[in-house]
C-alpha cells in the first residue's frame, strides 16, 4: 500500500471517532424515543453509503457491458450526456416544477442527474477495461457489508421503537432487504461461476438488478396503501442539530468505505495477479514431475477469493 | 419502553456494526497474506 | 436466411415434440407438483377462516417451486449434445432461440397450473369473492415474469458449478416484486376485498420491463463460454 494508506487511516480513525462522540453526547436527545435514536448515526450513513457503492457497481457494469463494442460504447456515452443534459434542464420547467413532491428542489433533482452522468465518465475514465471489473468486484463486496449493517441495525432499531423486529410495508427496509439478496446473489455467481465471461454475466445481473429495485419500491409502495401499518411515526423534517450530526457521521463512514473499497481493489488485483502467474505456471510446467509446485492445478475460476 | 432498558438496543446496533466491520476486514487481510504468501511461492519457483 | 420467427417456431416446435415423445421428465413434473399441493395442503389448515387471505400466497408459492423445477431443464438437453455451441456459430438469432425456450417453458409451467390450481380450488374450497376472470391476466402476466427471467438466468446458470441451487438463487430477489403483485392481486380477487388493478399494471409493467432486458442481453449469456 503507498505510504499515503496509513495516515488516511489514521484520519479516518479520528474522523469516526469524532462522529462517535458527536452521535452518542452532542447530539439533543430526542423527544419521542428518548437515546435509543442515536442509532440512526449508524444506521443512515450505512444505508446512503451502501447505495452509492451499489450504485457504482451499476455504473460499473453497464460501462462494462457497453465498451464490449465500440459502436455501443459510443451509444452508451451519448445516452448519458443525454440523461445528464435533460436531467438538468426539465426539472426548472414550470410544468415539471410543480409535479415535484415538497421539499424536492429543482436544483437538487438537476445536480443529482449530472452527478450521476459525472459519475459515469469519471467511472470510465480513471477505470480502463479490466480495472472497471475490479471497481464492480469491489464495490458490490463493501457495499453488502454496509447493507448488512444496514439490515441488522434497522430491525435493533424498530423494535425498541416500535415493538416489532419487522414491519413487512416498512418500504424503506424492505427495499434494502430485496438489494442486498440481489447483490449477494451477484457475489455468488461470481464465486461459483467458472466461465470465461464471468464478468460480463455479473454485469448483466447487476442491470437485472437495477431495473428490479424500483419495482420493487413501487411494489411494496402500494401493498403497504392497502393494508393497516403499525403506526411508524418521526415523520416531518429533522432537528437540524441531529441533521448535521447524521452528515458528519455519513462522512466518516464515506471515508472509511473508501479505505476499505482501496484495500478490496488492491487485494482483487493481487488476486489476479496471482491466477495469471499460475496460469503461466501451468504453461511453463517442466516435464519432471518432482519439480512441480505445490499447487500445480490451473485455477479457471475467476470469482472472488 | 423506558429509556434504562431501550439503551442497550443502542449498545447492540454499535457494536453490531463495528463487529462487522472488523470482522470483513479481517477476512480482507487474511486474503491478503495468503495471496502475498503464494505470490512469493510462484516467484520463487519462476526464477528458480 | 430464415425469418426470426421461423426459427422461433421450428425450435419450439421440436422442443415440444421431444418432450412428447418422452414423457418422463413432463410426468415426473407433474407428479412433483402434485406432491407439491398435497405438502401444503397437509401444512396449512385448509378450513381456517383465514385461509381465503392466504391461499394467494400458498398457490403462488407452489408454482414457484414447480416452475424452478420445470427451468432447471431449460437447457439441459442443449447442454448433453452440443447444441448450444452449433447455435453459437450458426447466423441464427440468439434472441429466436431464447423467444422459443421461453415459451416453451411458459406452456410447459402453464401446463403445471393447470393441474394445480383446480385441486387447490378443491382442497381449499376455494371461491372468488371478486372478480374472478382477473385471475386470467394476473396467472399469464405472472406466470410470464418468472418464465423471462427464469429462462434467462438457467442459461446465465449453465456454466456454474451447482447449475440447479443457482437459478433459484439468481431468480427469487429479481423476482420479489413480480411475486408480491401475483400474491396480492390473487388475494385481492379471492377476498374481494380490494381492487387488483394496480398490481396487474405492475406486472404488466414488470413484463415488459424484464423481457425487453432478457431480449437485449441474451446475446451476451449466449456467447460466454
Amino acid at each position: 500500500m503507498k505510504r499515503v494508506f496509513p495516515i488516511l487511516a489514521v484520519l479516518t480513525a479520528l474522523l469516526l471517532g469524532y462522529a462517535f462522540y458527536q452521535a452518542m453526547w452532542v447530539a439533543p436527545t430526542d423527544a419521542l424515543q428518548g437515546d435509543v435514536y442515536r442509532i440512526i448515526y449508524y444506521h443512515v450513513p450505512s444505508a446512503w453509503t451502501a447505495f452509492l457503492l451499489f450504485f457504482i457497481n451499476f455504473i460499473a457494469s453497464v460501462q462494462y457491458l457497453a465498451n464490449a463494442k465500440p459502436s455501443t460504447k459510443r451509444a452508451a456515452k451519448w445516452i448519458v450526456i443525454a440523461i445528464g443534459v435533460v436531467g438538468a434542464v426539465v426539472p426548472f420547467i414550470p410544468q415539471v416544477q410543480q409535479q415535484l413532491p415538497t421539499g424536492m428542489y429543482p436544483s437538487s433533482v438537476a445536480t443529482t442527474f449530472l452527478i450521476i452522468a459525472g459519475l459515469y465518465f469519471l467511472v470510465g475514465r480513471y477505470f480502463p477495461g479490466q480495472s472497471l471489473d475490479v471497481l464492480a468486484v469491489t464495490t458490490a463486496e463493501v457495499g453488502v457489508v454496509f447493507c448488512t449493517i444496514v439490515l441488522i441495525t434497522g430491525p435493533i432499531w424498530a423494535r425498541p421503537v416500535w415493538g416489532i423486529w419487522w414491519a413487512p410495508g416498512d418500504i424503506r427496509l424492505t427495499s434494502t432487504l430485496v438489494l442486498w439478496l440481489i447483490y449477494v446473489s451477484y457475489l455468488v455467481l461470481r464465486r461459483f461461476s467458472d466461465s470465461a465471461q464471468t464478468q460480463k454475466l455479473a454485469a448483466v445481473l447487476a442491470v437485472f438488478g437495477a431495473l428490479d429495485v424500483p419495482l420493487v419500491y413501487f411494489s411494496i409502495w402500494f401493498f403497504r396503501t392497502q393494508h393497516p401499518q403499525p403506526v411508524i411515526g418521526g415523520g416531518g423534517s429533522m432537528d437540524p442539530r441531529m441533521l448535521h450530526v447524521l452528515l458528519i457521521s455519513w462522512m466518516a463512514f464515506l471515508c472509511f468505505a473508501f479505505l476499505v473499497c482501496w484495500s478490496r481493489y488492491g487485494l482483487e488485483k493481487l488476486r489476479r495477479e496471482v491466477e495469471e502467474a499460475e496460469a503461466l505456471e501451468s504453461l511453463l510446467e517442466p516435464a519432471d514431475p518432482s519439480e512441480r509446485t505445490s499447487k500445480g492445478r490451473v485455477p479457471l475460476s475467476r470469482g472472488p477469493q | 419502553m423506558n429509556s434504562a432498558s431501550s439503551l442497550k438496543f443502542l449498545y447492540a446496533a454499535y457494536i453490531a456494526t463495528w463487529t462487522i466491520h472488523v470482522l470483513y476486514i479481517g477476512s480482507l487481510v487474511r486474503r491478503y497474506s495468503r495471496l502475498r504468501q503464494r505470490k512469493k511461492e510462484l516467484d520463487r519457483a519462476r526464477s528458480r | 436466411m430464415r425469418s426470426f420467427w421461423s426459427i422461433t417456431l421450428a425450435t419450439l416446435a421440436k422442443d415440444i415434440r421431444l418432450e412428447w415423445r418422452s414423457k418422463d421428465a413432463l410426468n415426473a413434473m407433474l407428479f412433483f407438483s402434485l406432491l407439491v399441493v398435497v405438502i401444503f395442503v397437509f401444512s396449512f389448515d385448509p378450513l381456517a377462516e383465514e385461509s381465503r387471505h392466504i391461499v394467494g400466497g400458498l398457490v403462488w408459492v407452489a408454482f414457484l417451486f414447480a416452475a424452478v423445477v420445470a427451468l432447471n431443464q431449460t437447457w439441459a438437453r442443449e447442454l448433453r449434445n452440443q447444441v448450444l455451441d452449433a447455435y453459437r456459430v450458426s447466423p441464427a438469432s440468439a434472441t429466436a432461440l431464447f423467444v422459443a425456450k421461453a415459451v416453451g417453458n411458459f406452456l410447459l409451467v402453464s401446463l403445471l397450473q393447470a393441474l394445480m390450481a383446480p385441486l387447490f380450488v378443491i382442497f381449499y374450497n376455494l371461491r372468488a369473492l371478486g372478480p374472478a376472470w382477473q385471475l386470467i391476466p394476473v396467472a399469464l402476466l405472472g406466470t410470464w415474469a418468472l418464465v423471462v427471467n427464469g429462462t434467462f438466468f438457467a442459461a446465465m446458470s449453465l456454466r456454474t458449478r451447482s447449475r440447479e441451487l443457482m437459478l433459484p438463487l439468481l431468480l427469487f430477489p429479481v423476482s420479489i416484486p413480480a411475486v408480491l403483485g401475483m400474491v396480492a392481486a390473487t388475494t385481492n380477487i379471492l377476498t374481494g376485498e380490494n381492487s387488483a388493478h394496480f398490481y396487474i399494471v405492475l406486472l404488466l409493467t414488470y413484463d415488459v420491463v424484464f423481457t425487453t432486458a432478457c431480449l437485449a442481453l441474451f446475446e451476451t449469456v449466449l456467447q460466454a463460454e
